[in-house]
């Protein structure tokens, strides 16, 4: 046999229509949970494997069997492809008979599927994208922005910059939809502030590996700091190159989203000093290290993040709900279920006493960390001191500055 | 100040230098790939995993057999040729008769088996290797601030790349390679074992991947996905400079940086499209590449 290239693409394609065997469906109603998120590329770190396992911790930790409830998790690599995660979704809901769609991280992503879940009145908790614009423009009846976002981080590392003194900035920033809303909510917070901002250099996502043309474009423009918007690998290798040509001795570096499992792939000797805004940290008071501790050995080399804490969260109040509604009534209506939690009060190991407000906004606290030096640093995974908490209500934008279309309505 | 296009000189002299850098990954890469593909006839998609293998070697060696930079730097080429020589007589060889496609599919396969095995042990946030202390700091050149190990990799990009061309087109080995390419069973007729001087060769071109990812460790985040961000540029990068012709991908992969590192002044969302373009109007206009002898 002679293989072309489209006999070989075809023969993919037909395995991949090949139906999947499952067993039988009970009599009960399933509440199944799908887990969508990058699983194979740069976010596997920050979501991945670990949400999911998360999202199981709330299964065990609500005590599913007891409530009389049988619930499923199941979870599929979206690659960071909006199509890719369209077409799983479509095929989770009509198929598989998902109702509730988890974690999501990529803001391209995560904006694609909010007319899918619409659609299909199904619930989708989102813990991993960061656009404000999920619970503004974007927003949807069947969602919730669960653990942070753009306008959060934007207002908490960016404010505390520029109350620093730190009033010129130059934004390196990931050319699509996260990283220019994160620059724009920036901005906002810079200009408001009596700052300026002095020029950005928007780059390619995904596939820029090189940052150093963009750091010295950023040095010579006199800026005091560099502001970027970026995540993961690509925020990683910009702290990395930033000192390498000596940034950090020249300007303030302001990583507006990062992660610990960043920090702990740049090591503290680069990222000690650095300020960065997560509303969890796995040793903030007793709470969360009870989690870390009933979590940390189904997941030992990751310490979960805000975004795994979020996905737990977010599990737990969803189960408490459908719990409290019955799982047939959950599984009907999913705009029905997004308002019974917002109605019900959110309590958890995570992030304490929260509400979920009209638009879909989780209103978590967010905490303004600086990472630690190396010698202050005492066991594994010790990284963060607490610079500063700011309450829910005042850390994300205000409901009517959002101008979300089913709110006024 | 001048000014070239509205671009202070000075940014623009120290773009220049940056895109050079970036060029010297790239003349590295492709090297490996047009020695590999010139002799061989394999297209070889895992060497962006090779050159993450390189990388990860290194770290390796630093963080469990405390073993540093300056010899990580002939030891983790070593080790991972090693292991393309296996690769190579185990799996590989196999495919010589066979349709180029066949080893394009093979070894694409091979690298997403070596890229999800690294990601399963290690994670995808990458690990922390460190600039090794003599080559830490900057030098002010007046236009920009140059870090010293940036300099450290075009110079020993420089050496390996130049080295490797006169092994090839220079020495009586290389002479030997060369006519094995042209016509195998003549050459192992005048007595050389041409099976052999083929696993070298991938060995080598292997080894040059990894040589790449010990260079690239410092700068880059040390994670699994690192070569599959550099393998599709540096692929265009052979086509342009033309398949299988070596001093053709240390030029163009020097070229083809300082154009990117261009684009990134001018036009930095096109940064990374900017080298397809390229290779795109080369076809059209140039098929077999810019220095690509005629078929």
């Amino acid at each position: 046999m002679t293989l072309t290239r489209r006999s070989a693409l075809t023969t993919v394609a037909a395995a991949a229509t090949l139906p999947l065997i499952r067993p039988a469906r009970a009599q009960k109603p399933v509440i199944k949970i799908g887990v969508l998120n990058d699983q194979s590329g740069p976010y596997t770190n920050t979501g991945g494997r670990t949400s999911v396992i998360c999202a199981q911790q709330a299964l065990e930790d609500f005590g599913v069997a007891a409530k009389g409830l049988t619930v499923e998790v199941i979870s599929a690599d979206h690659q960071n492809k909006p199509d890719l995660a369209v077409s799983i979704a479509r095929q989770w809901f009509d198929r598989d008979g998902v109702d509730m769609l988890l974690d999501v991280p990529t803001s391209s992503v995560a904006l694609a599927l909010q007319s899918v879940v619409r659609e299909k009145n199904k619930v989708y908790l989102n813990s991993g994208a960061a656009s404000s614009a999920l619970t503004g423009a974007q927003c949807s009846p069947n969602f919730v922005h669960w653990t942070y976002d753009t306008y959060m981080l934007a207002k908490s590392t960016g404010g505390a910059m520029v109350k620093a003194g730190g009033d010129s900035w130059y934004f390196v920033t990931a050319d699509y939809a996260f990283g220019k809303q994160l620059q724009s909510d920036t901005s906002a917070f810079v200009t408001a502030a009596g700052g300026k901002v002095v020029g950005s250099a928007q780059y390619p996502f995904p596939g820029t590996t090189d940052f150093s043309s963009f750091l010295v474009q950023a040095q010579s423009s006199g800026a005091k700091v560099i502001g970027l918007a970026n995540a993961g690998g690509d925020t990683v290798n910009s702290i990395k190159q930033a000192h390498e040509f000596g940034l950090n001795s020249s300007m303030k570096i302001a990583a507006l989203l990062m992660f610990i499992t960043d920090v702990h792939a740049l090591g503290l000797d680069v990222a000690g000093g650095l300020n960065l805004t997560e509303s969890f940290y796995w040793d903030l008071n007793d709470r969360t290290r009870a989690f870390t501790k009933r979590v940390l050995p189904k997941t030992p080399n990751n310490y979960p993040n805000m975004d795994h804490a979020g996905c737990y969260s977010a599990t737990l109040h969803y189960l408490k709900t459908v719990a409290d509604m019955g799982a047939a009534e959950a599984k009907k209506d999913g705009v029905a279920t997004v308002n019974r939690m917002k109605a019900m009060p959110v309590d958890d190991d995570c992030f304490g006493k929260t509400k979920i407000r009209e638009d879909g906004r989780n209103l978590v606290p967010s905490f303004l960390f600086e990472v630690k030096k190396p010698s202050e640093s005492k066991h594994p995974w010790d990284y963060y001191k607490l610079v500063v908490e700011t309450p829910g209500n005042e850390a994300f934008r205000p409901l009517a500055d959002g101008h979300c279309p089913f709110v006024k309505a | 100040m001048i000014t070239i296009f509205g671009i202070p000189g000075p940014l623009l002299f120290g773009q220049l230098l940056l895109g050079l850098i970036n060029g010297a990954f790239y003349a590295m890469l492709s090297l490996g790939l047009a020695v590999i593909f010139g002799m061989l006839n394999i297209i070889n998609f895992a060497h962006g995993a090779l050159f993450m293998m390189g990388a990860f070697v290194s770290w390796m060696l630093l963080n469990y057999l405390d073993i540093g930079y300056f010899p990580a730097l002939i030891l983790a080429p070593l080790i991972v040729g090693i292991f393309g020589i296996i690769l190579e007589k185990t799996i590989i060889s196999r495919l010589y008769k066979l349709d180029h496609l066949y080893g394009l599919l093979l070894t694409f396969g091979l690298a997403l088996v070596i890229e999800g095995l690294f990601r399963n042990a290690y994670g995808s946030s990458g690990m922390p290797y460190r600039i090794p202390s003599v080559l830490q700091g900057a030098a002010n050149l007046g236009f920009m601030y140059m870090p010293i190990y940036r300099g450290w990799v075009v110079l020993a990009a420089l050496v390996v790349c130049l080295a490797t061309w006169a092994i090839i087109e220079k020495t009586s080995l290389g002479a030997k390679l060369r006519a094995a390419t042209e016509n195998a069973p003549m050459v192992q007729a005048f007595g050389v074992d041409v099976p052999r001087l083929i696993t070298l060769t991938y060995g080598g071109g292997v080894a040059l991947a990894a040589f790449a990812g010990v260079l690239a460790a410092p700068i880059y985040s040390v994670n699994p996905n690192m070569g599959s961000n550099f393998i599709n540029t540096v692929f265009a990068v052979v086509v342009i400079g033309g398949m299988g012709s070596i001093m053709g991908s240390i030029v163009t992969g020097f070229a083809l940086g300082v154009l990117e590192g261009l684009t990134k002044v001018f036009y930095p969302q096109a940064s990374a499209t900017v080298v397809f373009l390229v290779m795109v109007i080369v076809l059209l206009l140039r098929p077999r590449g810019l220095f690509g002898r005629a078929a």
